[in-house]
């Protein structure tokens, strides 16, 4: 695969509205290439944020209430906003348990 | 060591390893003489004699006093069965007074392998260690002569735990341990995960990999209790930093949900569980996947899938946990391209092409069969050759 093909993000599933920078030093502004491993399909979200390898990027919209949904999964809510491309985390996402 | 050829294609047909086959018929694939303590006072005498016989290993341990009930019984379940594991040859136990160290030589005696117990009070320290030492000597001079043997897939029990796990655990090394039990599994493994209180938020796809109902509802029970028993009844927050721990957040996790999911990866697609384990305890319904109640610290889950019985750990990682086990070699997974980058001394088994899409989980988990079975020819892990021997009692309770 060439350079241009590796993905700078995954997402395990395509119910998913978030998914998992996968390289190091992402700088905001950086078009990037997704892809949804489940049904290797690919997705392009522009990053808002300098995103540390690992951390999640929304894929959509989301508001403070909203279900975080990975591996098709609830994983969550989010405790904040964020807009397409930004970063979530603990400062915007919590457990809904324990 | 490793100087015989044995099968590791992971094509299908007579994987094959060489091992020790025990006395009882199962097969280690270390040769360990151990010097155990029956309790905290006893792991300077224990020291003194692994320090005199070279070639043997002391176990040293904080426990073993005043405890009680289920505790006790834990206890004695882990010290046991750790002394019971294949890959150790002899053992020589020593504690403070004869009748509890006797009830762990009379267990680990029922395996067939040489085992010796000693007592220091009315003899001290030195009296002892002297003793203790001329055993150890014969033993150790007696098990560097038993020989290896070619030995099936279906002998070798593989456990597994991860550790500092992040999100590129769930994309790449625990899948990989994954695509290993479906493999494996299926060609006469015994297999376990655990972990109680790290399936919370994925216990609904958990409980549907029981193999039948029943066993889904001894899980779901064991489940609850520890929901009950240990988180609710001592939580002060929703435990983050603890469960989620700061590595895992550091890696990009965010709940436990999420780590859970990712943790879960670990068995596969296909693998059912055939049992659920009391902690330390050994499977007794024959080859599978088994369920053990564990705790998700690193050290106190491998060792007690050790004391069940479990000679090979598999253990991914994200961030880098750097543990390891006296009895047993503990094999680490990678997908995150900055630990490997910088520690990659610890990790055994590099699978971050599956982040660049280079690297397919059918291709990870073929290269993860090819490290256990070298490992299980003798090749030291990474764990081994940095020397951690983390061996970790778990305790339930305070002692009286």
């Amino acid at each position: 695969m060439s350079q241009s093909n590796i993905p700078q993000f995954l997402v395990h599933s395509p119910e998913d509205n978030v998914g998992v920078v996968v390289v190091e030093d992402l700088k905001a502004g950086t078009k990037m290439l997704g892809v949804i491993t489940e049904n290797d399909t690919t997705i392009h979200v522009t990053a808002k944020h300098d995103i540390p390898i690992g951390h999640k990027i929304a894929l959509k919209d989301l508001k403070e209430g909203d279900t975080v949904i990975k591996y098709g999964e609830d994983v969550g809510r989010m405790t904040g906003g964020a807009k397409t491309g930004d970063h979530v985390h603990v400062h915007n996402h919590r457990t809904k348990r324990w | 060591m490793a100087t015989k050829k044995a099968k590791s294609s992971a094509d299908g047909s007579n994987l094959s390893f060489w091992g020790w086959r025990r006395e009882n018929g199962r097969v280690g694939v270390r040769n360990h003489v151990i010097i155990l303590p029956l309790d905290d006072l006893s792991n300077a005498a224990c020291e003194a004699v692994a320090n005199n016989i070279k070639g043997t290993m002391a176990i040293p341990h904080h426990y073993g006093r005043l405890q009680f009930g289920e505790d006790l019984e834990l206890h004695f379940r882990t010290l046991i069965g750790a002394g019971s594991n294949p890959n150790v040859a002899a053992v020589v136990v020593i504690g403070i007074e004869d009748g509890w160290t006797d009830r762990v030589v009379k267990g680990i005696a029922k395996t067939g392998k040489p085992v010796i117990g000693f007592g220091i009070e009315g003899h001290g320290d030195i009296a002892i260690i002297a003793k203790a030492s001329y055993k150890a000597k014969e033993f150790v001079q007696w098990a560097s002569e038993l020989e290896r043997e070619e030995c099936d897939i279906s002998d070798l029990w593989v456990s597994t735990k991860c550790g500092e796990s992040d999100t590129t655990t769930g994309l790449g090394s625990c899948p990989t341990v994954g695509n290993m039990y479906d493999k494996l599994i299926p060609k006469g493994i015994y297999g376990v995960f655990g972990e109680t209180s790290e399936i919370t938020g994925a216990e609904h796809i958990c409980v549907k990999r029981a193999a039948t109902p029943e066993i889904g509802e001894k899980w779901m029970k064991t489940f609850t209790a520890y929901q009950n028993d240990v988180i609710e009844a001592n939580k002060v927050d929703d435990l983050s930093e603890s469960q989620p721990t700061k590595g895992n957040i550091a890696g990009g996790l965010s709940s436990i949900e999420e780590k859970a999911l990712g943790n879960l990866e670990k068995i596969g697609r296909n693998c059912t569980f055939i049992d659920v384990l009391k902690p330390a305890e050994t499977p007794a319904v024959g080859p599978g996947l088994y369920y053990m109640d564990t705790s998700s610290a690193a050290a106190e889950c491998v060792t007690l899938m050790a004391a069940g019985g479990y000679v090979v750990h598999t253990f991914p990682t994200g961030q880098g946990n750097i543990i390891g086990n006296p009895i047993v070699p503990v094999i680490k997974i990678s997908a995150n391209p900055k630990t490997l980058r910088t520690m990659p001394e610890h990790i055994d088994v590099d699978v971050t092409g599956i982040l660049r899409r280079e690297m397919t989980l059918d291709t990870a988990g073929d290269a993860l069969i090819d490290m256990i079975v070298r490992t299980s020819n003798g090749r030291l892990t990474a764990a081994e050759a940095l020397g951690h021997r983390e061996f970790v009692m778990t305790k339930l309770y305070r002692s009286a």
